[in-house]
């Protein structure tokens, strides 16, 4: 059991922070979140830098076009990029995190050499279109058909929910090819991109005011079928490999971040005396032990994952349930340190508790998380 | 970085977990109840503790020169860990502290307590003294007396007043204030090892609660197949992995902090400020973690979880006594507020240079 740096990972350490130290003050202005072509350009723009640096794909293996990085030096990456204000994956989190380890685990050399370097160089952005209106926490109830015509298949149906959708590339599409196969026998994952004809997205205001998310129609999208990844019909245990990632690993960033807005927190509250309320002072407190620990249960899962071939597993679960509770609390605790001034959208902080509102619910909401936890992990009998 | 358990690691807390379920099984557990319950002795079972001392629970840190194991509390949290899962009763925590100390501690032939409950001596308010558990049958107490080293409790039990304890097992005093308690270094190793017994009791009850949610059929199936009582059991699983790896890694910490700077480790003063809050958070989020799991377990259990019989109210009301011993929830979140905003205050110079957004 240790959290000792090796003398080569405090080198990258150092390394790092002398190149974010250098590279933040050039770069240019944040967009407005509303300005969506602005902030694709913001986003692709910082990972070219970090492409271009050799900090790209740092956990990536080096056959997916990665650096092969063990997972301390992805985690002190993620560390130092947020302890210094880097931005934020933004535009780049599905690509980066959930759909280009699920290429790079499961697609063919061929399609690793299409679509990893794009993303690692920031030139392409991905989506998710897995959710549907009739199918969110019930996703193998899809009903998105696609149906086989020579060597493409033609697509039908819709996604919601689909956050970037606006700006994207390419969608890591869910769809139905067996219609009557056991329901979770009959999807397969798909690469579409979303330039192709048929394809029509429209916006959808979140509560927080923004079009973050969007519906997409399909209709006769036709796709190649060089473009399934992994088998047909074998989709959803492909959607399982991305899951994984996108519950175990890609909230790690975010962590470092909480703690850096509690930071923040903690000086705010000192500055308008709030911080003198023991009441609140101690529930930052609270919030500080919580951050520390979620922090180290990256670690823990992480470390897990590694001795056990690098996809993480139920663990992420856990850590989600954990990580959504606990950034709502923070928001709730920066309220507390604003007072009346909380509700005034132009605070940064506001603006964040109401987006935090989402994080029970995406990527699984909490209860489905309580049943895999309480049925993978605990060996409950299984509920319906 | 490997945070997992080396396969040392894993061995000793097999041997210490094999040792208890053969020494302190559930009989051995009940009886000891029963015992106390009858007027007997408050839980420690000298055969025992010496068994313990001779497999080398209390001298695990000592330097094998002081005959000794010489491990760090990396090890030790596994082993604090099992004992807590066991709901093993006695002075453990402090016992361990005074190896080295008091005469026989490391061999377990002395049984040691400490002035570990409450965070400073008892305000004016309420009835005079502070409370200090297993006095009647410790041999010295940690913290008392000139130097906050040691004294016999004889010379503190004609003064002492046994009062009722919640937990049938930890039987308590109350003494006229004592000396200045124990000093920094041991409040935190305290905290920490107190941590992973609580920190050993949530993840029993979370075992607990799944066995008998298997078992325990209504409406014609377990109840563990309702979502509802599902849902109980892996918000506990939630809170004790939250406060394994804070427990982990405070202790890994405070190793890495002994080795960096060997001279500080015999001192009073402590550890350094952020692994004191390292503590501090894995101290606040196992106390939690075991009080709640503990009520979470019993209301699994229904009915049966309000019976003496269950062993649940045991675990509950021993996380209960712990939360109290060497620093409470109130101290620990104060800690670490006051290092949070040091810490931030630090880093807001540092990083104002380049700072996103206009808020931070
Ligand atoms: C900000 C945001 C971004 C998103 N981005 C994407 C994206 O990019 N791509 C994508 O594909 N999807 C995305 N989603 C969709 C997200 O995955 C779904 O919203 C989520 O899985 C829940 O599905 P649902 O909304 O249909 O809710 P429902 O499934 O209808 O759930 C409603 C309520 O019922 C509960 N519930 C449902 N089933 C059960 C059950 N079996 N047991 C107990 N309780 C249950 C839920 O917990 C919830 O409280 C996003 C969602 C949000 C909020």
């Amino acid at each position: 059991m240790d959290l000792a740096e090796t003398e080569e990972e405090r080198e990258f350490r150092a390394g790092l922070r002398a190149w974010l130290a250098k590279t933040l003050p050039e770069l240019p202005p944040r967009p407005s979140p509303d300005d969506w072509p602005g902030r694709r350009a913001y986003d692709l723009g910082w990972q070219r830098r970090l492409y271009d640096a050799g900090y790209a794909g740092l956990h990536w293996p080096a056959a997916a076009g990665g650096r092969g990085a063990g997972p301390a030096r992805h985690l002190a990456f993620l560390e130092e990029a947020e302890r210094a204000g880097a931005p934020y994956v933004g535009a780049n989190f599905v690509g980066l995190l959930h759909a280009g380890p699920t290429i790079a685990a499961e697609g063919t050399p061929a399609q690793r050499a299409r679509w990893l370097p794009p993303v690692l160089r920031g030139e392409e952005v991905w989506c998710q279109g897995f959710s549907e209106p009739g199918a969110g926490s019930d996703l193998a109830s899809l009903r998105t058909r696609a149906v086989r015509d020579g060597d493409a298949y033609v697509v039908t149906g819709s996604k919601v929910w689909t956050s970037h959708a606006e700006i994207a590339d390419w969608c890591e599409l869910l769809v139905r090819t067996g219609p009557d196969a056991p329901r979770h026998r009959g999807l397969t994952w798909l690469a579409m991109p979303m330039d192709a004809p048929g394809v029509t997205v429209r916006p959808l205001r979140t509560l927080a005011g923004s079009a973050e998310f969007a519906e997409v129609f399909l209709d006769g999208v036709r796709v190649p079928v060089a473009y399934r990844v992994g088998a047909e019909d074998d989709g959803w245990r492909v959607t399982m490999t991305t899951l994984s990632f996108e519950r175990g690993t890609a909230f790690a960033g975010e962590v470092v971040a909480c703690r850096r807005t509690l930071g923040a927190l903690a000086r705010a509250a000192r500055a308008n005396g709030r911080w003198d309320d023991t009441v609140l002072r101690r529930r930052l407190g609270r919030l500080a032990a919580e951050f520390a620990a979620l922090w180290r249960l990256t670690q823990w899962n992480v470390s897990a994952a590694e001795r056990t071939g690098g996809v993480p597993g139920a663990g992420g679960s856990v850590f989600k349930l954990a990580y959504s509770q606990a950034r709502q609390e923070l928001y709730d605790a920066a309220a507390e340190v604003l007072g009346a001034d909380a509700l005034a959208l132009e605070e940064e902080w506001v603006r964040e508790r109401l987006s935090s509102l989402s994080y029970t619910i995406a990527a699984g909401t909490s209860q489905i998380q309580h049943t895999i936890v309480a049925e993978r992990i605990l060996g409950l009998p299984k509920g319906r | 970085m490997d945070f997992q358990p080396t396969q040392e690691q894993e061995d000793l807390r097999a041997g210490v977990r094999a040792l208890l379920s053969r020494r302190f099984g559930r009989e051995a557990l009940r009886a000891a109840v029963d015992r106390a319950e009858a007027g007997g002795a408050g839980g420690v079972d000298r055969g025992l503790w010496r068994e313990l001392g001779g497999a080398g629970f209390f001298a695990l840190r000592l330097p094998e020169a002081d005959g000794g194991v010489g491990l760090g509390l990396a090890e030790a949290v596994l082993v604090f860990e099992e004992a807590g899962r066991a709901l093993l009763p006695g002075p453990l925590v402090a016992t361990h502290l005074a190896a080295g100390r008091v005469e026989g501690a490391a061999d377990g032939t002395a049984v040691v307590t400490a002035f570990d409950l409450g965070d400073r001596p008892a305000a004016a308010a309420g009835p005079p003294g502070r409370l200090v558990a297993h006095l009647a049958e410790a041999d010295a107490v940690l913290g008392a007396g000139a130097g906050g080293c040691t004294e016999a409790p004889a010379a503190l039990l004609p003064a002492a007043r046994p009062v009722p304890s919640a937990d049938p097992l930890t039987p308590l005093h109350r003494v006229p204030p004592p000396g200045p308690g124990p000093d920094a270094r041991l409040r935190d190793e305290g905290a920490l090892l107190t941590a992973a017994l609580q920190l050993g009791s949530a993840l029993r009850t979370v075992e607990l609660a799944v066995r008998y949610a298997a078992q325990r059929e209504q409406f014609g199936r377990p109840i563990g197949a309702f979502q509802a009582v599902q849902h109980l059991c892996s918000g506990m699983l939630v809170r004790a992995e939250v406060a394994r790896t804070a427990v982990y890694a405070a202790a890994v910490c405070a190793d890495a902090a002994d080795r960096a700077g060997a001279a500080g480790a015999a001192g009073a003063a402590g550890f350094g400020a952020a692994v004191a809050a390292e503590i501090a958070g894995a101290k606040l989020l196992a106390d939690r973690a075991a009080a709640a799991n503990a009520r979470d377990c019993l209301q699994v259990h229904g009915g049966m979880g309000f019976t003496w019989e269950a062993d649940v109210h045991l675990h509950l009301k021993r996380a209960w006594v712990r939360a109290e011993q060497w620093r409470t929830a109130a101290a620990a979140e104060e800690a670490l507020a006051a290092e949070l905003l040091a810490d931030a205050q630090e880093r807001g110079r540092e990083g104002a240079s380049y700072a996103r957004d206009g808020s931070l």
